[in-house]
């Protein structure tokens, strides 16, 4: 099957945001600064269809997120229906709010796999991060039960001016809540994030430093320990595949149904989401016009259109070339190919240290 | 982590789960975050992968069913099932 001459694959992951409500306020939340209201949010009934939609077309991994997925108080009845229309499912908590007998009925209902961030190794400074006083030990008392029960356990890390030097001491932290997964990401610069730029960029050092920080500790802890790291783009010379490609692997639908090729893309002037309430997930994936619009090259210009890394990095990230140049159909200018690369430079060279925006 | 020996009962860690999708072209392995595609032969060993049977015994078992020879059958294996226990797809029991 093909759109716009681009082979159309099934797509193998969902990220349902189930709710933007969230009792943390992280300043590097991707969310958008525009959160979707608690009388917007799909009902029960209708996120267990979009899970059987989802498993219909070939999806198998579903991420329950947000906000916080835990705010609604039917995320057992969710997991439920995920898990019985054959999909694996992710939670991914910020842990506050889930006591010992709910994180049970959640393993009951079927969660395969629970992620849970953690903002630094230092109590004081994460719960400064996440703007939660006491966050940081609800993190430490949930991974617990998360182990006993025999979940496998991930540990996320955001990685960030304020936490860059304590990677090391974040690893062992995850290390001793049990975790078999650790994911280092550095800061994708999006939503709040972006709002935040000058408060969260670590300098180029720091970034070099962490980069090589993480090899030693990936082969260091080889085979006792699966870690994945999201690299710090606006450093790189070469640009991310953002999510594998635009409508090629996954799919994002927010609290209120909106389909979205990634979590972001809404901040893209012109693009028409379609919602699962009007329409089926397969019928979005195929025919909705947001997600036609950068599948496969032909809407590439130069550099990109006689690029040979096209069918490879994709262009790297529509949202970042919107955000960046003002035209989601440039190159991505994290691409040392691209002509405003060096604005990129500027901007990572702008830091500030000022209070937070918390996400609220 | 232990070595794999002829005794080891070698089986999928909760989280693990092996699956057939036609709509993904097959059998795929789906662990947190991640997704394998197993071919032929891997959906073969991994289905027996159960933690009750040995290494010898799933050995024994591909040998026959393929009519195949067992030192490349236990290498096979054993390449698979370490670099999979490696990944922490894998318990080697």
């Amino acid at each position: 099957m093909s759109t716009n001459g681009a082979t159309l694959n099934a797509p193998l992951g969902l990220l349902a945001e189930l709710t933007h409500r969230c009792p943390l306020g992280c300043p590097y939340c991707s969310n958008p600064l525009a959160l979707d209201q608690r009388e917007a949010e799909l009902d029960t009934a209708a996120w267990a269809r979009v899970m059987r939609e989802a498993a219909g077309l070939g999806v198998l991994q579903v991420h329950l997120s947000g906000g916080e997925p835990a705010a609604r108080r039917d995320l057992e009845q969710i997991a439920k229906a995920a898990r019985s229309a054959g999909l694996y499912c992710n939670l991914i908590t910020s842990a506050v709010g889930i006591t010992a007998q709910r994180m049970e009925a959640l393993a009951d209902a079927g969660i395969d796999h629970v992620q849970i961030s953690i903002q630094d190794s230092e109590p004081q400074s994460a719960d400064h991060i996440a703007g939660y006083k006491g966050a940081s030990g609800r993190k430490r008392a949930l991974a617990a039960e998360v182990v006993k029960l025999g979940l496998p356990l991930t540990i996320n890390m955001v990685v960030h001016r304020a936490n860059i030097s304590r990677i090391g001491a974040m690893v062992d932290l995850a290390l001793s809540l049990g975790a078999s997964r650790i994911e280092i990401a550095h800061v994708q610069y999006y939503g709040w994030a972006l709002k935040n730029r000058a408060a969260l960029m670590p300098s180029r050092e720091q970034v070099e430093q962490a980069v090589k920080e993480v090899e030693a500790l990936r082969e260091q802890h080889c085979g006792r320990i699966v870690i994945d790291a999201v690299v710090p783009d606006y450093y790189a010379r070469f640009p991310k595949p953002c999510v594998g490609g635009w409508g090629r692997r996954s799919l994002n639908v927010t609290p209120a149904g909106r389909v979205l090729p990634c979590h972001a893309a809404e901040v893209i002037p012109g693009l028409e989401f379609w919602n699962v309430r009007e329409h089926s997930l397969a019928d979005i994936w195929r025919n909705s016009p947001a997600f036609s619009a950068f599948r496969g090259t032909e809407w590439m210009a130069e550099p990109c259109r006689s690029c040979a890394m096209k069918e490879k990095d994709f262009g790297g990230c529509r949202c970042q070339a919107f955000l960046l140049t003002g035209d989601a159909r440039n190159a991505d200018p994290i691409c040392h190919l691209a002509p405003q690369h060096a604005h990129v430079a500027e901007l990572a060279a702008m830091q500030i240290d000022t209070a937070y925006h918390y996400r609220r | 982590m232990s070595a794999l020996t002829p005794s080891s009962k070698p089986r999928l860690p909760r989280g693990v789960r092996l699956v057939h999708n036609e709509a993904q072209g097959g059998w795929v392995l789906l662990a947190p975050e991640r997704v394998f595609k197993a071919d032929q032969i891997a959906a073969e060993i991994l289905r027996r992968c159960t933690g009750e049977v040995t290494l010898d015994e799933i050995v024994d078992d591909l040998a026959k069913t393929f009519n195949a020879p067992r030192d490349r059958i236990r290498n096979d294996v054993s390449v698979l099932i370490n670099g999979l226990a490696e990944k922490k797809l894998l318990e080697l029991g």
